[in-house]
C-alpha cells in the first residue's frame, strides 16, 4: 500500500490515534469485515455551503443534508419507500388506530425520555410549536405543505399529539415525515424567530449529530450525539467540505482529501476515470428527477396534440443518452421513478421516427413554407428552447434537438440564460416557450403532483402553484383530486397509473430521461445507500462508519 | 494639511455615495432574482416564492431599497444575507482573514523578489539575466491564473505529490501552523508569479531613469562604492513611483483574487463575491462593494500621504 505525503503530513499535523489510522483504513488495505468500527470521521465535499441550520427557514438540497444529522422529523423514510419511527413511537396507520376519521385525524405516540442537545426535555409542545411556527404568518417558512391542510393540533398529553385535518390529504405521511422538529424552548420566546442565533450559528436539535464548528466558506463540523435515543452513531463525526467548482472536487476526491462526493457527486465525463481509481467505490443513484422538454401549452403553437406527437417522434433520446450523458441515464415515459410503488411500467415506448413524425404533421396541416419551416394558418414552427447558460451536457442536447427537430421541418432557437434569471419570474409565470428542464414531480415517495398539473395551479393565471407548462386537462385534474383524497394505497396505485397514461398518451410534457447521480464513496465506508426518496444522500449518516 | 484631508474626505464620501447609487441599481436592474434558487425544488409553488420575495422585501419600489439600504449603511447596519439570514459584516469580516493570508503571503514574495529582480535588470542592463526576467515576466503577465493554478495543482499535488491540491488546511486536522504554511505555498506561489512580474518591471523601469540622473553620476564621480550608489541614492528615489502600485494592490490584499481562490478553494472574499453573484444575495454583494470601494479609496490616500512624507518635492496642500 501507498501512503502519500499529503496523508502523511495529515497525520503529523493532526497527531491523535484515531486519526493517524483513518488514512490506513480508509485505504481498505486493513482486513475487510463487515463489523463497523466505532469512531472516525467521514468528509462529504458539497458544490454549495450548508448555511442555514433552521430545517424550517428557506434552505437548498445541501442545508438539508445538514438538518439531516441535526434533527429529527416523526418518521423517515428509507430507500425502499418504507416509514420508520423517528421521534413518533410508532407510524400511525389506520390499523393502529393512528389515522382515524378516514383520514382527517392522526394520532402520533411519541418516543419517551427524548433530550435535546443542550439536555432539556423533548415533548409533544415542540412537535405543536413546530407546525405552529411554519404557519405563523410572521414567521418566513420554507414550504407550508401538509401544514395548510391542518385545522389544529392538540397535545393531550406530553407524548402524545393529535393533528386534526381540513380534508383528507394523502401526502400527508411524507410531508411531516419532512417536517424536522425544533425546539419551543429556544424559539418560542425569540423576538424574531428569523433572524435568531439558532438560525445561522447555534442550532440544537434532538438528532444523531450535534453541531460542532463551522469556517465559514469553508467546512462544517457535526459531532456524534452521544446521548441519541435511537442507535448512536458509528462515526465521531461528519465533515461537510464546501469546494464550489466541480472539477476541483472531483480533484480533490481523486487525491484522497475527500471521503464522499456529494450532492452533484461527480460529472459524467469523470466517470469512466472515476471507475479505475484504486480504493473508491462509484455508486450510480437514479434519482426521481426527469430530464424534460417542457412546452408551453399557452402558446398557440403547442396546443395541437399532433405538433407535441410530431416533436416527440423526431427526438433522437438514444443519441442524447449515449452521446452526450455517456450512456447512463435511463429513458423514461412519465414522471415517476421506476422505483415508485405508484410507477406505471406499462407506457408506450418513446420511438424515434422522423418520418412518422412528418407524416403526422403534414396530415394536421402544417405544411413546409419556402424556407422548409413548417406552417399552419400564419403560424410558423419556429420556437426558442431556454435552459440554465453553462451546462454544457444540456447545451449539447439543444444542439442534438435543433438538428432532430430541424429535419422534419421546425425550427428550435436556443436562448439560454443564468440560473438566478431563467429559473425566477421567466420559469414560475410561464414566459418560456419551450424550456430543457430536470424536475422532480414528486414529493419524498408519494406520486401526488396536484400543483404541477392541475388547472387550478397555473401561476401565470392565478398567482399559485406551480403549473409553469400551463398544461389543462379536466379528467388529469379529476384525477389528481381523487389521489390526494384516497388513503387506501391500492385504489390510489390505480388512480396515479391512470394518470400517468393520460399524460403519456397527451403528451404534457417530453420526457427524455431519468437522472442519475454518479457518486464516489471510498471504500471502507459501510452503510452508504443512495435514497431516491430524500433530497441528499446523506439521509443516513447516523448508519455510516469504518469497516473495522 | 488638515485642509487637504477634509477635501479627501468629502471627495471620498461623494465617490462612495455614487458607487452605492450605480452598484444598487446595476445589481437590482439585473434580470433574475433571489427567490429563483428555490424555484426547482420539489416542494416550492408560486405562491411561496411570491411569499419569500415579500419578505425580503424585494416588493418595495426600488428607491425605497435603496434608501432603506443606505440608511442602514450609515448606521453601520449592512442588512441580513438572503441567503441565510446572518449580517452583513459579519459575514464578510469572517472571510477577511483567509483572504489576507494568502494575499499578504503573495504580496510579500512579490515585492521581495520583484524588486531584487528589477534592480538586477536596471543595473545590468541587457545583460542575459535581464532579458532571461523580461521573457519571463511577460510570460507570467500573459499566462492566466486558472490555468496556472490548474497546471499547478497537476504537477504538484496529482503527479509528484508533494502539494496539497488546494483548501486552507488539511480537511478534519486540528489547526496547526505547518500544515496551514504547506497549503499556503501552491496558491500564495501562483499568485505571486504575476505579481512578481508586474513588480520586477516597475522596479527595472523606475531604477534605469534613477540612475541615469546626474546625481548619480556624480556620486559616482566622487567615488562613492558602486553598492552604495545603488542602494543608498538610487533605489531610495526609485522606490517612490512603487508606493502607487502599493497603493493600487491594496485593496487586493483584502478584496481577494477571485480565480486563485476557486481553483484552490479558498476560503476567502473573491469567493464570497462569486457565491453570493449566484444566489442574487444582493445585501451581501453590495456590502462587498462598499467595503472594496472604502478600501480602493484609502489605499489611494494613504498612497498620497506617504508620498508627501517621503518624496520632498511633493507638498500636499
Amino acid at each position: 500500500m501507498t501512503v502519500s505525503r499529503r496523508e502523511v503530513l495529515g497525520i503529523l499535523a493532526g497527531g491523535g490515534a484515531g486519526l493517524a489510522l483513518g488514512p490506513l483504513l480508509r485505504h481498505g488495505t486493513v482486513l475487510a469485515a463487515q463489523a463497523t468500527k466505532r469512531g472516525g470521521q467521514v468528509v462529504v465535499a458539497l458544490s454549495q455551503e450548508p448555511t442555514v441550520f433552521n430545517p424550517n427557514r428557506p434552505h437548498i438540497e445541501v442545508d438539508r443534508g445538514v438538518h439531516f444529522g441535526l434533527f429529527d422529523s416523526l418518521w423517515r423514510i428509507d430507500e425502499r419507500a418504507q416509514f420508520h419511527p423517528n421521534l413518533a413511537a410508532e407510524i400511525p396507520t389506520v390499523g393502529n388506530g393512528g389515522i382515524g376519521k378516514g383520514g382527517l385525524e392522526y394520532t402520533i405516540k411519541l418516543k419517551r425520555g427524548v433530550r435535546w442537545h443542550d439536555g432539556k426535555p423533548f415533548s409533544a409542545r415542540d412537535v405543536k410549536f413546530t407546525h405552529e411556527l411554519i404557519t405563523n404568518p410572521k414567521f418566513g417558512a420554507y414550504s407550508k405543505v401538509g401544514h395548510d391542510q391542518v385545522a389544529g393540533v392538540e397535545t393531550p398529553d406530553d407524548s402524545t399529539v393529535r393533528v386534526r385535518l381540513k380534508e383528507p390529504f394523502a401526502p400527508f405521511m411524507t410531508a411531516w415525515g419532512d417536517t424536522y422538529i425544533v425546539p419551543a424552548h429556544i424559539l418560542e420566546g425569540a423576538a424574531d424567530p428569523n433572524t435568531h442565533e439558532f438560525n445561522t450559528k447555534s442550532p440544537v436539535g434532538t438528532g444523531p449529530f450535534r453541531f460542532g464548528s463551522r469556517v465559514a466558506g469553508d467546512h462544517l463540523v457535526l459531532l456524534a450525539n452521544a446521548g441519541y435515543h435511537g442507535a448512536a452513531p458509528a462515526l465521531d463525526r461528519v465533515i461537510f467540505k464546501y469546494i464550489p467548482d466541480l472539477t476541483v472536487l472531483y480533484t480533490q476526491f481523486k487525491a484522497g482529501a475527500v471521503d464522499v462526493t456529494g450532492l452533484q457527486g461527480i460529472s459524467a465525463e469523470f466517470y469512466a476515470e472515476a471507475k479505475s481509481l484504486p480504493g473508491v467505490t462509484v455508486h450510480l443513484h437514479y434519482t426521481p428527477a426527469v430530464e424534460y422538454i417542457y412546452v408551453n401549452h399557452g402558446n398557440p403553437k403547442f396546443k395541437e396534440l399532433a405538433v407535441r406527437q410530431a416533436l416527440y417522434h423526431a427526438m433522437d433520446k438514444r443519441a442524447i443518452i449515449d452521446q452526450v450523458y455517456y450512456g447512463l441515464p435511463k429513458a423514461v415515459e412519465g414522471y415517476l421513478p421506476a422505483t415508485s410503488w405508484a410507477y406505471n411500467a406499462e407506457l408506450p415506448r418513446h420511438d424515434y421516427n422522423p418520418d412518422r413524425a412528418k407524416a403526422i404533421l403534414d396530415e394536421a396541416g402544417w405544411k413546409p413554407g419556402p424556407d422548409g419551416i413548417r406552417a399552419k394558418g400564419g403560424l410558423r414552427l419556429s420556437f426558442s428552447n431556454a435552459t440554465t447558460a453553462g451546462n454544457k451536457l444540456r447545451e449539447q442536447t439543444q444542439a442534438l434537438l435543433q438538428q432532430n427537430w430541424r429535419a422534419i421541418g421546425v425550427d428550435m432557437q436556443i436562448n439560454n440564460m443564468p440560473a438566478a434569471v431563467i429559473w425566477g419570474e421567466f420559469y414560475v409565470k410561464s414566459k418560456f416557450e419551450t424550456l430543457l428542464v430536470g424536475i422532480q414531480a414528486s414529493v419524498g415517495d408519494d406520486p401526488d403532483c396536484l400543483n404541477r398539473i392541475h388547472s387550478k395551479y397555473i401561476a401565470a393565471k392565478t398567482g399559485s402553484g406551480r403549473n409553469v407548462s400551463q398544461y389543462e386537462n379536466p379528467q388529469v385534474d379529476r384525477l389528481l383530486e381523487d389521489g390526494v383524497r384516497e388513503i387506501d394505497r391500492a385504489k390510489r396505485r390505480a388512480i396515479y397509473q391512470k394518470l400517468q397514461e393520460v399524460i403519456r398518451a397527451d403528451l404534457a410534457y417530453l420526457p427524455i430521461f431519468s437522472y442519475v447521480r454518479i457518486e464516489g464513496v471510498k471504500q471502507g465506508i459501510v452503510n452508504y445507500r443512495p435514497n431516491p426518496y430524500t433530497q441528499v444522500n446523506n439521509w443516513n449518516m447516523h448508519e455510516w462508519g469504518w469497516r473495522a | 494639511m488638515r485642509q487637504y484631508l477634509a477635501r479627501r474626505v468629502l471627495q471620498a464620501a461623494v465617490v462612495l455615495g455614487l458607487v452605492s447609487l450605480a452598484g444598487f441599481s446595476l445589481l437590482h436592474l439585473a434580470p433574475g432574482g433571489p427567490a429563483a434558487i428555490y424555484a426547482m425544488s420539489p416542494t416550492m409553488a408560486a405562491e411561496d416564492l411570491d411569499r419569500i420575495t415579500r419578505e425580503l422585501g424585494l416588493d418595495r419600489p426600488l428607491h425605497v431599497q435603496y434608501l432603506s439600504w443606505a440608511r442602514g449603511f450609515l448606521t453601520g447596519n449592512w442588512g441580513r444575507s438572503y441567503r441565510d439570514g446572518r449580517l452583513v459584516l459579519e459575514v464578510i469580516t469572517d472571510r477577511v482573514p483567509a483572504t489576507t493570508v494568502l494575499m499578504l503571503s503573495a504580496f510579500t514574495v512579490a515585492v521581495l523578489l520583484g524588486l531584487a529582480a528589477g534592480i538586477v535588470s536596471a543595473v545590468r542592463q541587457y545583460s542575459l539575466f535581464d532579458h532571461l526576467a523580461t521573457s519571463l515576466a511577460m510570460v507570467a503577465l500573459s499566462i492566466p491564473t486558472f490555468w496556472l493554478g490548474l497546471m499547478g495543482i497537476y504537477v504538484f499535488a496529482i503527479l509528484l505529490r508533494v502539494l496539497p491540491p488546494g483548501n486552507i488546511g488539511t480537511v478534519g486536522a486540528e489547526f496547526s501552523l505547518p500544515d496551514r504554511l504547506w497549503h499556503l505555498v501552491l496558491p500564495a506561489g501562483t499568485l505571486g508569479v504575476v505579481m512578481v512580474a508586474t513588480w520586477s518591471r516597475y522596479t527595472r523601469a523606475s531604477m534605469l531613469e534613477v540612475i541615469r540622473e546626474d546625481y548619480i553620476r556624480t556620486a559616482h564621480a566622487k567615488g562613492v562604492a558602486g553598492g552604495a550608489v545603488i542602494f543608498k541614492h538610487a533605489l531610495k528615489n526609485a522606490l517612490i513611483p512603487l508606493v502607487t502600485l502599493a497603493g493600487l494592490q491594496l485593496p487586493l490584499v483584502f478584496s481577494g483574487a477571485l480565480v486563485t481562490e476557486t481553483i484552490f478553494t479558498w476560503p476567502g472574499m473573491g469567493r464570497l463575491f462569486v457565491d453570493s453573484i449566484g444566489y442574487r444575495d444582493y445585501p451581501v454583494l453590495m456590502g462587498l462593494l462598499m467595503f472594496t470601494a472604502l478600501l480602493v479609496v484609502l489605499g489611494n490616500l494613504v498612497a498620497d500621504l506617504v508620498y508627501g512624507a517621503i518624496d520632498p518635492r511633493v507638498r500636499l496642500s
